[in-house]
């Protein structure tokens, strides 16, 4: 599978990580490189085989619904890197 | 050329649980900003999900209610999209094994019964909440994580009105099932709309446009009618309709682009590995089965049979759980077979109280036995309809008895003979013009004397008892 | 005595002889830290507060690691304390939380020692290059690379400056360091610790794992950190054996099943002799040994570039600067601008390349050939480890297939350094426990480990046949000399 300079920009996009020319360059040789020795796993009849998302067996974790306490305002946003009274800002969000 | 709208639409709503879908922050409206967050619902790094057993109970429930196959074998996956509402730039979601699928809702549109396919019901987390300033926006996490139900219909609806009524069965379901409060205002009950236009007849389906930012099922129901409007002028210049989102404006009462959403999304889906797989067996879905009450289209049917309510009446009651079920205590109790005259009451002057106090006609609270009480006193013919209406304003202010009000203010009608023939004595004597122009042909007269006699008795004589006096008295002379 | 040179078990056993103090022990590992941690760089910073519960645990005898620091990787969260996954984009973030295995570290009377130790951003690498505070040496050789990418706890056991530490382990991050700097680490089975609190790289593959100077600690530390954590979905609820009862020094019987797989091109020839010897070794204690077949083996690192990638890729989505962390600043900029500054910007080319590639992989038309494909080889995968498990009580294997590289050697061809990670990746897919522990030296002397795997949650054969290894060689007593 190859994968071009196009594609590269496209998913970087969606990741939203911003590439200089020069990244842009080398990462996509790196990528077809490393996609060419995954494609090795095309040699392999999968047909019938079920996916593993989760290793283990287990099913039906729950929870009650029991209310638990909530972190205090100023703990919950004592990383945040710009607040405006108790709400997180960010750059204007055009709709 | 004609063309006829396919129209589907995406409910989602809030389910009424005590604590978010996957941490134990309270769920709870209107609190100060981020102040009902923790690092899982904040998405802090290293957090983790556990999937609320009420959350997951409830999406069942509106399943089985909408006549779905739930699923076996269901479980959550990673939407990833960039937002800053949405803390860890996925939402947790469900994608290709929803909870409940393949369903129907059977509702009335303009007086048809329709069946309307509802393709599945899936369980997400909710994003927060932005407010958008002049030179920023501002982000409160306090909604990040309450359990949303997602119910999504086929694209079969055929008009504006038909999904307007789709909305109103389907938010009737959600109440009577208990598990939201679907209040649009407080954004736990929303509603995105997908429409497209096809000439009349033909089978495929034409480029679909979807709706957004209704507040309202009648927004709803605008919103589409405008764009039926509005494609079918295209269409008709030879132009294509865009496949966009297109933004309600409530004010000026149109669609526009939202265009920072146009490029293709790649939402990237994926097996949410934090939480593992959930089993549903038939045991569980029986025992959720059980506590499905009986639901409002049923009800409506059986109020039409039972209690010989019009179509239209039976709908102003039936659509509110509480209302229908106040409604069917009244009409239990009240003694008589025919339910006509408590019926009567219930959507005449409950509901136009309820409606001036902007509420449903149960949280008036009056007690259903006191007002089949104060029924009967008009049925005895003991009070006036009018002063009957005066009554029940003071039962629902003061929350006093029938009897103990009409007691105290004297209400009860006079109605024997004797004492009225005194009076009607005097009107007539006082009224000699009036009683001439009736014997004369001028049968609006009688009712300015029966007027007179009701002055005289400071409304307590009986109307119908008067009237008959007098009609007998004026054909005599 | 050189108080920071024992292990936890023996500060206990001396502590409660009243021989030495929980002061004594924090002052020595400080000196020791101060002296030499400029060469090898485990810690990533430093602090003179001691976070332990040291009044409650003067009282406490009972506590099972009362007293005994313990270094923490920099991708486990500390409440109040930086965790900053030695990634720029998590600069000066502090928790408001603690971690499960953190909680149960302070519950069983331990202290937290250093903030933190060293590693691969996000957990991405095999080398401890790829930190932003530069990378881990090789305190038995400074040339070298610790391994990775929990390089700063294996190597801060190694040089004496830990008793013991936390790591995480995703494809080999715990076993293949350890083996480098001559330590025994090891990575639970998927489940048995929690991962409440551990910034996640692969959620699927992601458990903290302990390091330790010898095997009794090694459990010892195991023993406090496992058990079932209603935080973790993914924890399971079973109970956790004594893992000290395995300790008997007495594997007869014991079968073990060498995977021809395992023994191919690429493998160091020096590496090959060793753990062949090894492998004697266990025979001459009394276990038995057959050759066994893995055959999915050599797409264990695709399979794992595909799933670790595509998770991690959705993981550090939410590292975008409006939250905590760092946000990109300069000029007037719209929101899609931040996100693709802040993330460009900060995020390493390690973590640029992997997220990248896991975007790729999910992203539409892509799915069903790679991630979904992937998953599928994961079930085959799995289902050789069922099938040997059928008959064989455990797996032996090298841990890496090369003793500790160069530092530069492989940085500037990712493929290359993926593929240091071929012995260890597999146990991460099928989800069960592996463990690694010295098992001699190649003539530059450079530590070689030995991998041991079992059955999903039965630590105890891991326990078991390392001790008993362990206790009839002399490589865990060796030290570097710093």
């Amino acid at each position: 599978m190859a994968i071009d300079k196009q594609t590269v920009k496209y998913i970087a996009h969606l990741a939203r990580i911003e590439l200089e020319p020069s990244e842009l360059e080398k990462l996509s040789l790196q990528l077809q490189d490393i996609l060419g020795f995954i494609d090795k796993l095309k040699k392999i009849e999968v047909k019938d085989i079920s996916p593993t998302s989760h290793i283990l067996a287990i099913s039906n974790v729950l929870r009650e619904d029991k209310p638990k306490e909530s972190l205090p305002i100023d703990k919950a946003m004592e990383n945040a890197p710009q607040r405006q009274g108790n709400f997180f800002v960010v750059p204007k969000v055009i709709e | 050329m004609e063309y006829e709208p396919i129209i589907g639409l995406e409910v989602h709503v809030h389910l009424k649980t005590k604590t978010k879908a996957f941490c134990g922050c309270s769920t709870e409206f209107g609190k100060e900003p981020n102040s009902q967050t923790c690092p899982v619902c904040l998405g802090f790094p290293g957090s983790l999900p556990v999937l609320n057993q009420v959350a997951l109970g409830y999406a069942i429930k509106v399943g089985l209610a909408l006549n779905c196959r739930v699923q076996e074998y269901t479980k959550f996956d990673r939407k990833n999209y960039f937002y800053p509402d949405l803390p860890k730039n996925y939402q947790i979601s469900q994608y290709d094994l929803p909870v409940a699928k393949d369903g129907f809702l059977d509702i009335d549109a303009q007086d048809k019964a329709r069946r309307i396919n509802i393709r599945r019901v899936h369980l997400e987390e909710d994003a927060g909440k932005l407010i958008h300033k002049q030179d920023c926006s501002l982000v409160d996490f306090n909604r990040t994580g309450i359990p949303l139900l997602e119910i999504v219909s086929e694209p079969e609806i055929s008009s504006p009105q038909e999904a307007y009524e789709y909305l109103v069965f389907l938010k009737s379901v959600v109440e009577y099932l208990g598990v939201s409060d679907c209040d649009m205002e407080k954004g736990s009950l929303r509603c995105d709309a997908n429409i497209s236009l096809r000439e009349e007849g033909a089978c495929g389906l034409g480029v679909k446009t979807e709706l957004k930012n209704m507040n309202s099922f009648r927004a709803v129901r605008e919103a589409l009618a405008f764009e039926i409007t509005r494609q079918t002028e295209l269409l008709i210049q030879g132009k294509t309709i865009a496949q966009e989102t297109r933004l309600w404006d409530e004010k000026s009462g149109a669609t526009s682009s939202m265009r920072s959403k146009e490029e293709a999304q790649d939402y990237r889906y994926f097996p949410e590995p934090d939480l593992p797989p959930f089993i549903i067996t038939q045991g569980q879905i029986d025992g959720i089965k059980k506590s499905i009450p009986e639901l409002p289209r049923e009800k409506l049917r059986r109020f039409i049979r039972d209690y010989g309510l019009s179509e239209y009446d039976a709908r102003i009651i039936v659509f509110s759980k509480k209302d229908a079920d106040y409604a069917e205590n009244c009409l239990e109790i009240f003694p008589e077979k025919n339910k006509k005259p408590i019926a009567n009451w219930l959507i005449g002057p409950l509901v136009s109280e309820a409606n001036t106090r902007h509420c449903g006609i149960a949280d008036l609270n009056v007690p259903a036995g006191e007002l089949v009480e104060l029924v009967k006193f008009v049925q005895r013919d003991e009070i006036s309809n009018l002063s009957a209406k005066l009554v029940l304003a003071e039962m629902i202010d003061t929350g006093k008895k029938a009897a103990d009000i009409i007691k105290a203010k004297n209400l009860i009608q006079i109605s024997d003979t004797a004492s009225l023939e005194k009076i009607l004595d005097e009107v007539v004597r006082e009224n000699s013009k009036s009683a001439l122009d009736y014997k004369q042909g001028k049968t609006g007269a009688l009712m300015f004397l029966v007027g007179q006699v009701m002055k005289k008795s400071q409304g307590k004589a009986n109307p119908k008892i008067i009237q008959e006096l007098l009609k007998r008295r004026l054909a005599d002379a | 005595m050189e108080i920071n040179k024992l292990t936890a078990y023996e500060l206990i056993k001396k502590q409660n002889a009243g021989e030495v103090t929980s002061q004594e022990i924090i002052d020595s590992l400080k000196k020791r830290t101060e002296d030499v941690d400029s060469k090898v760089k485990a810690y990533v910073r430093f602090s003179d507060k001691s976070f332990s519960n040291l009044q409650l645990t003067t009282y406490n005898l009972q506590l099972p690691l009362r007293s005994i620091p313990v270094s923490i990787k920099d991708n486990i969260c500390t409440e109040g304390l930086n965790t900053e996954c030695c990634s720029k984009i998590l600069q000066g973030f502090k928790p408001p939380y603690d971690a499960t295995v953190i909680r149960k570290l302070k519950e069983a009377g331990a202290s937290i020692f250093g903030l933190k130790t060293n590693m691969d951003e996000f957990a991405f690498g095999s080398s401890t290059e790829n930190s932003c505070f530069g990378p881990t040496r090789n305190p038995w050789n400074l040339e070298c690379v610790a391994g990775g990418s929990s390089g700063g706890s294996a190597a801060a056991v190694a040089a004496d400056e830990a008793i013991l530490a936390l790591g995480s382990d995703t494809g080999g991050s715990i076993r293949q360091p350890a083996s480098f700097c001559g330590v025994v680490g090891l990575k639970p089975t998927y489940g048995r610790v929690s991962r409440y609190g551990l910034i996640a790289f692969a959620s699927s593959l992601d458990q903290i794992g302990p390091f330790a100077k010898d095997v009794r600690d090694c459990a010892l530390l195991t023993q406090v950190i496992s058990g079932y954590d209603p935080n973790d979905s993914a924890s399971v609820e079973a109970e956790v054996p004594d893992y000290t009862k395995a300790l008997t020094n007495e594997i007869k019987g014991v079968k073990i099943g060498v995977p021809q797989e395992y023994f191919i091109q690429g493998m160091d020839a020096e590496v090959k002799d060793i753990i062949e010897e090894a492998i004697n070794k266990l025979k001459g204690l009394g276990a038995s040994a057959g050759q066994i077949s893995l055959a999915h083996t050599e797409y264990a690192v695709p399979v794992y570039y595909i799933i670790a990638t595509a998770e991690a890729s959705s993981n550090l989505a939410r590292f975008d600067g409006v939250q905590y962390g760092y946000r990109y600043r300069a000029g007037s900029q719209s929101l899609i601008d931040m996100y693709n500054k802040t993330r460009g910007d900060a995020f390493g080319d390690e973590a640029k390349r992997r997220i990248i590639l896991g975007t790729f992989v999910l992203s539409h038309g892509y799915y069903d050939a790679y991630y979904l494909r992937a998953l599928k080889v994961r079930t085959l995968i799995k289902q050789d480890f069922d099938a040997v498990f059928k008959d064989f009580d455990c797996i032996v294997t090298p841990t890496s297939p090369t003793p500790a590289f160069k530092i530069k050697e492989k940085i500037a061809d990712p493929l290359k350094m993926y593929l240091s990670d071929i012995y260890t990746i597999s146990a991460n897919l099928a989800g069960i426990p592996a463990i690694s522990l010295p098992c001699g030296f190649t003539k530059k002397g450079l530590p070689v480990g030995l991998q041991i795997l079992a059955r999903p949650f039965h630590e105890e054969m891991l326990f078991k046949v390392a001790y008993a290894y362990e206790q009839n060689t002399p490589w865990h007593k060796m030290k570097p000399e710093l």
